[in-house]
This record gives C-alpha cells, structure tokens and sequence, in this order.
C-alpha cells in the first residue's frame, strides 16, 4: 500500500489576518517530511495564492491535500461567485479585488498565474454562482 | 543527538519546572520533564529568549570572566558598539576606548570599525551583481541559525561574508603581530559582546572558521568596573582611539546595517516574533522587491541584547546623540582586506533538527502517527506535560522522547453535555437556581 498522508482545512472567509494558516501548516509538515525546499516552496506559494483567493474572492472554502513519496495533490474548493471568465482571470495583472483590499497588498493580480507556474499540474473548474475548485499537482522529482 | 557549544545553559538547580521558557522558544527547544527544564542542543539557535523570559533565573549565558585575560600577556579588547550606548551623558567614545585600556586590556579595536569595512565590501558586491536578492544579512548569528533550522529554503539569500567582530579580530590580530613580539597563543582577543548568540559563534562559528577571537565578556559583566573606571579619567588622560564613524556605529541598533548600504530598497526586522514574521513572508515570495532584509533577533537590536544593561530604546537615543558628532565612515575593504578574506569558507547547510527522519516514507509514517496522535490530544496547548503544544507533545512521542500518558488530560473521557464542569455549574442545577429566583 502506498504511504499517503491526507490534510484537510477548513479556511473561514472573514479574517485576511488569518489567511495562509492552512499553507503555513503545509509549509511546516513538508518540511518536517525532510522534502526538498524547491517543492516546499512550490507548494506553500500556489496553494497559499489558492487560499488568499478563497478568502478575497469566494468567502472562504475547504482545502484538501494528499502527501506521497511523488508529490503533493492539493484540491481547493469553494462556494463562492465563480470565475466567468477563466482565461481573463489566468492574465497577468488582471484583479477585480477591491481598492479596500489592493490597499491591504494584495490583488496584484498575480495569484492564479502564479499558481500555474509553481505547479506540475494545474486543473480549474468552476461555474458562475456555483463555486470553484482548484486541483494542482506538485511533482516530487 | 550531537553536543554542541552553546552559550545558553539551564541551571537545573535554580529551575522549578514552572514551563515560562517553553512556549517562547522560537525552535521549540526546550522542554519540561520531571520538574526541570532541559534544552534540545541541535534546535537552540542561543537567541536567549528564554533567559528574558524565565523568572527564577535559570538560564544563562556562559561568557568569559574578566579573570580570563591573566592567562594572556597581551589582551586586545574588541567592543562592540552596542557598548557606547549604555552610558549617560557620553560625549565622546574615547572615553569608553581609554576605560576599556586602564581596565587592563593593551589595546582596543571597535567592531564598527569591521562593520564599516563590511558595509563597504557589500556595497561592493551589490555592484557586482553576485547576489541573490533579497539579500539577508547574516550579521546577527541566533539569525542565521534560526534560518537553517526553520526557512533552510532561504539559506541562498544569507549574504555570504564573515561578520563585522571577525574583521575585528584579523585586524587587531595583524596589528599585534606587527607592533608586538608576542606570539599568537599570548595573545588574547576578547569579544564585549552584547549576547549569547555572539559568544555562541565564536566557539561554532557556522561558515568560516573562528578568525583568532579567544573569547567575549558580558557588556553587564564589564560595565560595573569599567563605570568606575571612566569616572576616575582624566580629560587629559583620555587616549584618541576612536577611528569608526556614523555607518559602524550605527549597526548596534536595527536599521543601521540596511542603511549603511545606501540602498532605498530595504526592510529592517527585529524582536524574534517579527524576524519569523518577515522570514515567512519572504518564504511566500512576498518581498521579492526587496535589496536586503536586515533582521535581529533581539528588539531594537544589538542594543537589545540580553547582555547588555540599558532598555534598547535609550541606548539606541544615545547613540543617536553620539553620532552627530563622527565622520559617516572611516574605514573601507580597500583599506584592509579583499572580497576573498572575508568569503565564507564553508557551506552552510540545513539543520536536521526538525525533521522526523533521513528517509522520506519513515518520516512519512511518523507523521501519519503524528498527526493521529495530535488528534488525539485535547489541543489546548497547556503545557503542562512540558512540550510547548499537543503538536509538540506529538512530535516527541513520535521521536519517542515522551507518551502520550504525559498529557494530564489523557484518558480523561467526557460523558454527558457537561458533565465536566463542577456540580454548581451544570445545567441542570442552573436552570432550577434560575427557576427559584423567577418564583421569588
Ligand atoms: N476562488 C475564486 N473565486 C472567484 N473568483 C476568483 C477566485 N480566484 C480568482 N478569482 C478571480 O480571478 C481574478 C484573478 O485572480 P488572481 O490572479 O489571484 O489575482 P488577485 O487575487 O490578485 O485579484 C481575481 O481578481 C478574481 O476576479
Ligand atoms: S522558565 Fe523554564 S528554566 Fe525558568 S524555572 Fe521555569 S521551567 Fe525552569
Ligand atoms: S536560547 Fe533561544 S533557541 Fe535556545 S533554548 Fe533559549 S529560547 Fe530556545
Ligand atoms: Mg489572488
């Protein structure tokens, strides 16, 4: 049987002081696991990228991750407005976070290329007032 | 696990087990068991948080007694500028310089002297464009220990040089051979060090090996003596030593590396919680836009080094004052060395400390079980079964350093809504208390 180790978080939707609990947790499990820091830091990026935006842009969500010997499987799922137009939204630069949060930081509008690039595969599905779900992959070797 | 120096120890006879330090340790390495404290050798990074913390005095720093110069016939002190800052109503550094003479040292060389020569040299190396940004500096060593043991990822950011008492040490070194017929064993060079992180690396120095620095003295262990001495000076007596100006001595507080490097694009961090703070986001890629990070892990700076014997602010005040009075810089790397000495000249690698195990599927299964057994646990991070979290506790049963009966809660199995409050307190028993007032 293959050794698999399986996390789930639940990420509120109301405190962005909070937000990156979920990948920080991640972030410090892989590195106790002794795997190599250029996987640790594809993951905590993308999936911390993929938790920011469940808080900005959906209200919050539920975060599954799979841990193997050859890599790391993460499912962000939410239940918020989705994505109408997924290949604008994959643009670099493109954001329709709100001043109120561009003052904060964020909404650079760099998350979900980011997430693209820091991950061996990259599946989105989402629906306008269903929800989205991110599936990524992060490959160990 | 391996035995290695450090300046920060446990007095187990004057510790009481009460678990204050555990929880502040930024590499949770310390623990509690049967009543005393004890400390993970391979985790501490000597940051010294828990000698802050602990209120019975139990742990310390080991640094040299002022007794250690008889054993050398020339003693060179090396004064780190965190020093000048501890005295009121100081003018003019030469008096600190002389008093450090008349204490009995044979000559005193200031570690911002170092400094400035290092600020020079990075300067220097930003030109050349060999770095990889954000640049870290590795000047505060509890920093850089904090780094390869919890953000190894970002060990290639550490600016790869000796620190500034190490440049000290060369230069006061080659001073003596010259002027001196002592050989280098009579030859003693004493760090005044602001804290136990510094004392740590001269006896482990990570990167480079020890430049020929014999030991440090407490700024609080000199400072008595050294009080008295500079009050019995006389102006005439006072001796011209200074040779360091704004940019050295600006390096005892946070801020003062970054902006000797005249670089805008910067960010000064200290107080341990900020340092991690910092080292996270940098982890997250959130500070790519960055020059240099500058980061000390004690408040305000070296200036609030748990050696040291004023609050930082004030100190930081002081030197603020005696600054308006210096030249901005006295010294260069042309002036003394090249990029080359003052490479590292061994690698810096990753602290194994926290990892469960070399393999990747046994650390694996430990972490299944530990994650199993963390559920298990009550969460409420008491500490009293001496970890710092049920997660800690956890991680130890895994290792097989502790059990899982060490949490007092173990077993303790909740039966009914709230059946675990005290009888007066239940439901039951308030709904009828409530229920007789409404009647009365
Ligand atoms: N989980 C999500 N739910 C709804 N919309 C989203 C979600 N994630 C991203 N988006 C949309 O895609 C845009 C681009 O996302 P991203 O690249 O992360 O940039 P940013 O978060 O900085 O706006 C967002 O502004 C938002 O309109
Ligand atoms: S704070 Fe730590 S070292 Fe100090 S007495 Fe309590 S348990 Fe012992
Ligand atoms: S010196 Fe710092 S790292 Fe070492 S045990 Fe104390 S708090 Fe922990
Ligand atoms: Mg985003």
């Amino acid at each position: 049987m293959e050794d698999v180790i399986k996390l789930h978080y639940v990420v509120p939707g109301d405190d962005f002081t909070r937000a990156g609990a979920a990948s920080g947790d991640v972030k410090r499990t892989l590195k106790q696991l002794g795997i190599s820091p250029a996987v640790i830091r594809n993951v905590s990026i993308a999936m911390y990228e993929g938790e920011i935006n469940m808080v900005i842009h959906a209200g919050g969500g539920e975060i599954d991750v799979e841990i193997t010997e050859n890599g790391i499987k993460m499912a962000l799922a939410d239940k918020g407005p989705g994505i109408a137009n997924v290949e604008l939204a994959m643009k670099e630069g493109y954001s329709t976070a709100p001043d109120n949060i561009r003052n904060l930081g964020f909404g650079a509008g760099m998350g979900l290329p980011n997430i693209k690039k820091y991950t061996d595969d990259f599946r989105i599905e989402t629906a306008v007032g269903v929800g989205t779900t991110l599936f990524l992959n992060v490959n160990i070797q | 696990m391996s035995i290695l120096f450090h300046s920060v120890r446990l007095d187990a006879e004057k510790c009481q087990g009460c678990t204050n330090c555990i929880k502040r340790c930024p590499t949770e390495a310390i623990r509690v068991r049967n009543k005393k404290a004890y400390i993970i050798s391979d985790r501490c990074i000597d940051c010294g948080e828990c000698i802050r913390v602990c209120p019975h005095h139990a742990k310390y720093a080991v640094s040299e007694h002022f007794n250690e110069l008889v054993k050398y016939r020339y003693r060179i002190a090396l004064p780190a500028p965190a020093l000048y800052g501890q005295f009121n109503n100081l003018e003019n550094v030469d008096y600190v310089l002389t008093g450090l003479k008349k204490m009995g040292f044979d000559d005193v060389v200031e570690v911002s002297k170092g400094a400035e020569i290092l600020s020079s040299a990075t300067r220097e190396m930003f030109e050349s464009g060999e770095l990889k940004k954000p640049v870290i500096s590795s000047a505060c060593p509890a920093v850089v220990r904090l780094i390869r043991t919890r953000f190894p990822n970002l060990l290639g950011n550490l600016l790869p040089t000796c620190a500034p008492i190490d440049l000290a040490a060369k230069i006061a070194r080659e001073k003596a051979r010259k002027e001196t017929d002592y050989s280098d064993e009579e030859i003693g060079v004493f760090f005044i060090t602001p804290c136990p992180a510094k004392r740590t690396a001269i006896s482990n120095p990570l990167c480079h090996e020890n430049y020929g620095i014999s030991g440090a003295i407490a700024i609080k262990d000199i400072y008595p003596v050294l009080v008295q001495t500079m009050d019995k000076l006389k102006t005439d007596e006072i001796e011209n030593i200074n040779d360091s100006g704004i940019i050295g001595v600006g390096w005892a507080s946070s801020g003062g590396e970054a902006a000797g490097l005249l670089k805008e694009r910067y960010l000064a961090a200290d107080g341990i919680e900020n340092v991690i703070n910092v080292l996270e986001e940098l982890e997250n890629e959130k500070l790519n836009d960055l020059d240099f990070i500058e980061l000390n892990c004690c408040t305000g700076g070296c200036v609030g080094g748990v050696l040291t014997v004023e609050n930082p602010y004030v100190a930081k005040a002081r030197l603020q004052r005696l600054r308006k009075f210096m030249p901005v810089s006295c010294n260069r790397l042309d002036d003394y060395f090249t990029i080359d000495d003052l490479g590292w000249t061994k690698e810096l690698t990753a602290s194994p400390a926290m990892k469960l195990a070399d393999n990747v599927i046994t650390a694996m299964r430990m972490m299944s079980r530990l994650r199993e057994i963390e559920s298990s646990l009550p969460g409420l991070d008491c500490g009293i079964c001496g970890a710092p979290s049920c997660r800690a506790l956890a991680d130890d049963i895994v290792r097989g350093y502790a059990q899982e009966t060490d949490c007092v809660l173990h077993n303790i199995q909740v039966g009914g809504k709230d059946d675990w409050l005290p009888a007066p307190f239940r439901m039951k028993v308030q709904n009828e208390e409530s229920g007789d007032k409404n009647d009365s």
